[in-house]
């Protein structure tokens, strides 16, 4: 199965670091990469939420607003798509995520259509 | 009970949970086991045959491929087949007894109690699946509408399939945080049948008797210091039944309970799991807990409760669980032990966290009444019988309240 793991943590703990922690946790991310090289299949961080533009079309009608569609101190700031046997491994992959140890992850299975 | 009840009472969570595991599929294990018990009430007439476990689970599996077979187009159909086939056969025999049928209750168990379910659909599950409780029985027992019950149900049913929850035993590393879930449940099923939180009835003696029955069968499947300490644990609570409500269904307190009424097998049984329990391991939640309900058991009469040592093994068990309710039950030790002046100010430093919960008004009009300070107990037992969910328990506080209002007239 595949599954989407979402990391959501508070973007000011990015913003307010230091170049050495910044550094720190970059190189966090490459290790967890590496070592589940063989089951993430896709995988991104994104800009912060104050990037966002949230789209909505009603009537016929777009309307777009500034920021993103729920303003929460945690945000979504990345994810990662990953092939799992069952939601055990998933689990166990999204408590390796980094972001897992200050934020939390929220695991999604891929809906299938057949 | 009827030889059949008998049967569906013994066999239901063991053959549920072979038939999940042959058929992959929840609904499709849980509606062949409810024809192939619907057909063994006509074709037993009333007797049972040898071996009603294999009888069932041949049944139920026919009645499962026949219903695939009907329901599935012809190139899903042979695939299904394909897969039924051999697990049928090969090394789904392993682990199986005379009757052929394997135990894969402790697959189920972990499936129905996985964290990433929410705690209510846990209990639910487990309950049904397992102990073959009805949606209805469940929902009474719960004080939900049937309707919210089978939604809760169906809402399991489909994480587990959609989210892909796997159907079994998690591996060794993980079992211990695993198996905490699955004790927590038992535990919350035996709760709410001991103290049931609403309703007419003190005790559901119903959920009692399955939280020790599921816990016995996880002992056997899978032994465990904790699970002895659990397991002790509910049945020195349990002992106590016969004593804790009177002929009019009214609420009896500990010290005034007849203890020679007290189930005195449970007790030695208990006792035993106890001690084997703490030879083994450090005393954990379970342990401490049933470690106070062996004290209580000591005392012949309630006079001889020693007090003392509840309070210890209290600040032990604060110590591992810091929480209100703990610190309550260990003030309320302290009053006993050293008197109720000792324990109102241990009391009144919880009034942040338990200012809306029953027990506290009420351990705290208990102190004040035997200071003497009744107009302020008076007030308090008012706030506990606004506050309490549970009829036999509010009549309790009724019947103090008037106690109290009348002697001071006196």
């Amino acid at each position: 199965m595949q599954y989407l793991l979402l990391i959501y943590d508070d973007e000011k703990r990015w913003t307010n670091m230091t170049e050495a922690g910044m550094q720190k946790g970059m190189s966090a991310y490459d290790a967890f990469g590496k070592e589940f090289a063989g089951k993430i299949k896709a995988g991104n961080a994104l800009q912060p939420t104050h990037t966002a533009t949230t789209v909505r079309t009603r009537d016929g009608k777009r309307l777009t607003t500034d920021g993103p569609y729920a303003e929460t101190k945690e945000a979504l700031g990345g994810y990662y798509l990953v092939d799992a046997n069952d939601l055990d491994e998933a689990i166990a992959i999204a408590g390796k995520i980094p972001g897992a140890l200050t934020g939390a992850i929220e695991v999604r299975p891929i809906m299938t259509f057949d | 009970m009827t030889a059949i009840e008998d049967v569906f009472r013994s066999e239901w969570g063991r053959l549920l949970a072979a038939l999940i595991h042959l058929l992959g599929d929840f609904d499709v294990a849980e509606e062949a086991l409810q024809e192939a018990f619907a057909a063994a009430v006509t074709e037993w007439a009333g007797e049972v045959p040898r071996n009603p476990r294999a009888w069932l689970y041949g049944t139920a599996r026919h009645k499962a491929i026949d219903r695939l077979r009907r329901r599935a187009r012809f190139a899903e159909k042979q695939a299904e087949l394909a897969y039924l086939a051999p697990s049928a056969t090969s090394d789904e025999m392993n682990d199986a007894d005379e009757s052929g049928v394997p135990d894969e209750r402790l697959r189920l168990i972990f499936t129905c109690c996985h964290p990433a379910l929410a705690e209510d659909a846990q209990v639910a599950l487990t309950l049904r699946t397992l102990c073959g409780l009805s949606t209805e029985e469940i929902a009474r027992a719960f004080l939900v509408p049937t309707a919210t019950m089978a939604q809760r149900l169906v809402r399991a049913k489909a994480k587990i399939r959609g989210a892909g929850i796997p159907y079994r035993v998690p591996p060794a590393s993980e079992l211990p945080e695993r198996l905490s879930v699955v004790m927590a449940v038992v535990y919350l099923v035996f709760n709410e049948g001991y103290a049931a939180a609403s309703g007419e009835s003190l005790v559901r003696h119903d959920l009692c008797a399955e939280a020790i029955r599921l816990a016995r069968v996880l002992r056997a499947l899978l032994p465990d210091a904790q699970l002895d300490a659990l397991l002790a644990l509910m049945l020195l609570h349990e002992a106590r039944r016969a004593t804790r409500v009177d002929d009019n269904g009214e609420m009896v307190l500990l010290a005034d309970q007849d203890r020679s009424r007290w189930d005195r097998a449970e007790i030695d049984e208990g006792r035993a799991l106890l001690q084997s329990s703490l030879r083994t391991s450090r005393p954990g939640t379970y342990a401490l807990e049933a470690a106070i309900a062996a004290v209580h058991a000591d005392a012949h009469i309630a006079s001889d409760t020693d007090w003392k040592q509840i309070a210890a093994i209290y600040e032990r068990l604060y110590f591992l669980h810091p929480t209100p309710i703990v610190a309550l039950n260990h003030a309320v030790a302290v009053s006993m032990s050293d008197g109720p002046a000792a324990a109102l100010p241990l009391v009144a430093a919880l009034s942040d966290s338990l200012i809306d919960y029953h027990l506290w008004h009420a351990t705290r009009a208990d102190l004040l009444r035997r200071l003497g300070r009744d107009d302020e107990a008076i007030a308090s037992y008012r706030r506990a019988h606004e506050l309490a969910g549970n009829d036999a328990e509010r009549r309790f506080l009724a019947r103090r309240i008037e106690k109290l209002a009348s002697s001071r007239h006196d």
